[in-house]
């Protein structure tokens, strides 16, 4: 690893000043996502500010639900009694999630910055244009590549030699985008909100960029409203092992039903898109339906609607409508 | 052993405190434009052992009771600091990408993977390897129990596994196999031990003794 400039910030305003002012500054708090990519070469960062010591990982009551701050670790999220009564989705997700000793390092913000698992990023002999940037020229080395754990959902339309269809790993970010969690950051210019569909973005034609954070902001906490209806939520994780790898598509799943019919839906899916895949199109399209098995299938083709598959990840297609299935089904039962 | 410090003692006691040198660090480094002077020592042509001193920050941190007062370069990690540093080679280097638990400590009590802390962000904190499980002679209730139900093969893996074993009971994730099993998951075994990892701490759970 190249050796950096280590320093810590203890106010978050400091620690915007602080990144605001390196030439390749970057923030770290748990380290388990960068801290890796550092060892590969993939970052390779001048200065680290620690953040991990800010006062921002309380999870607290706010008037419309709860806010959760930026340094909460999976494990203190995944656990605590406002996000295991009110979303049980979310501390589901996370604890799908990792392995425990990632789960007591990982933080809520790095969670949400956490980079793709695809190996021709990881793997600085291959061209990429995530890790490159698309002046490189660089292409892509999944497209004619093993792309089994690849995108099917969100593809750019125009030459994807030219963009990415690489995946977003966190369990996390897929149950945040069906309970529409508003992302607050601090910048220079003060802070913002952003609503978590805009924070993780589609590779298109800026595939090195993740998110729509700049690089001087700072991920500060989430907000979560507490739904108006009492419903059933599940995360449906399918992976090669039974435990401790990544989604190779997960369903966020939260359906509200009264007399057998559908009051309120959320459907989120990871594994299989450079973001969160969720079209509020479907779930609206649902609102009065029979929760029923033809329902579900239908809005699964939906949702799906326009995949691609590649040479190794075509299954993909049919295996998340199954999942989106069998999710809805056993919220429904 | 003798001659260790209380961990307070020795904080009372340090001169400029590794604090303060980060609030001057901190400083420089939010008006200073100009890559950091500590990485770019050896590239200004400075000789590598004076580039050395330069790129060397200082860190105090309590490791198996004893506190440490250490000077180390960012980059290292809770591992290499453990196993090159201090001698602490019970605390294994499987993948080093956070991937395999052989490296699992605790940090303040918590289970964490020391590959991927970075040392200096263990400023202050507690740590423990597979080396101060013990009480002197007298092994850890989790150890015994792995010897008693033959939960290895090369070994390689076992401090990490023991290490995430203790935290599991600790945690309250050990009431039942399949419980033990997705919470142990983090801890690979390639010779395939687990059936006799499981039981080893179902006997350590049910036998309620303190760990």
């Amino acid at each position: 690893m190249k050796n950096f400039q280590y320093t810590e910030a203890s106010q978050p305003a400091q620690a915007v000043q602080q990144i605001g002012a390196g030439r390749d500054t970057k923030f770290v708090a748990g380290g388990t996502n960068l801290v890796d990519l550092m060892k590969y070469g993939i970052e390779q960062p001048d200065t680290l500010i620690d953040i991990s010591r800010l006062e921002l990982a309380k999870i607290e009551k706010t008037a419309t639900g709860i806010r959760i701050g930026a340094l909460a670790r999976n494990s203190d999220m995944a656990e605590h009694p406002l996000v295991t009564s009110q979303f049980p989705l979310l501390a589901e997700a996370l604890l799908a999630g990792a392995s425990p000793q990632l789960r007591n390092m990982a933080t809520l913000g790095g969670n949400l910055m956490q980079r793709t698992r695809c190996n021709y990023f990881y793997d600085i002999s291959q061209p990429c244009n995530k890790r490159q940037g698309p002046t490189a020229q660089a292409g892509c080395g999944a497209l004619e590549g093993y792309n089994r754990i690849h995108a099917i959902l969100g593809l750019e339309s125009g030459d994807l030699n030219q963009s990415c269809i690489a995946t977003n790993p966190s369990d996390m970010n897929v149950a945040l985008a069906a309970l529409d969690a508003v992302v607050n950051v601090s910048g220079p210019a003060g802070q913002r909100a952003i609503p978590i569909r805009d924070f993780h973005r589609l590779a298109g034609k800026k595939p090195q960029q993740d998110t729509t954070l700049a690089p001087n902001e700072l991920i500060t906490s989430i907000d979560l409203t507490t739904p108006q209806r009492a419903g059933k939520s599940h995360y449906l994780k399918v992976r090669d092992r039974a435990s401790y790898a990544f989604a190779l598509v997960s369903v966020a799943a939260r359906l509200v039903v009264e007399s057998g019919r559908i009051q309120d839906v959320r459907l989120a899916l990871g594994g299989v898109a450079h973001k969160p895949w969720r079209l509020t199109s479907v779930e609206q399209q649902l609102i009065g339906k029979p929760a029923t098995e033809a329902s579900f299938r239908e809005a699964a083709r939906q949702l799906v609607a326009g995949a691609k598959g590649f040479e190794h990840n075509a299954f993909k297609i049919e295996l998340a409508q199954s999942a989106i299935v069998r999710a809805l089904q056993t919220v429904a039962a | 052993m003798a001659d260790q410090q209380h961990p307070d003692e020795s904080a009372e006691h340090s001169g400029a405190s590794r604090r303060d040198f980060l609030k001057q660090s901190s400083i420089m480094a939010a008006f200073a434009i100009t890559p950091p002077a500590a990485v770019t020592a050896v590239e200004k042509g400075l000789h590598e052992t004076i580039a050395t001193r330069f790129e060397q920050m200082p860190l105090r941190v309590t490791i198996n009771g004893a506190a440490q007062q250490l000077n180390i370069e960012p980059r290292v990690t809770l591992l290499d600091l453990l196993r090159e540093q201090l001698n602490l080679t019970g605390t294994k280097k499987g993948c080093d990408h956070g991937q395999c638990g052989a490296c699992t400590v605790h940090v303040d009590g918590t289970r964490v993977n020391a590959c991927l802390t970075l040392a200096m962000t263990t400023e202050g904190c507690k740590v423990t390897t597979i080396e101060g499980l013990a009480d002197g002679d007298q092994l850890h209730p989790m150890q015994e129990a792995f010897i008693k139900h033959d939960g290895f093969q090369c070994g390689y893996c076992t401090p990490g596994q023991i290490m995430s074993a203790v935290a599991c009971i600790r945690e309250g994730h050990a009431d039942s196999p399949d419980e033990i099993r997705e919470y142990m998951s983090g801890n690979i075994c390639r010779c395939g031990a687990y059936s006799n990892i499981v039981d080893a701490i179902m006997d350590v759970k049910q036998g309620g003794q303190k760990v």
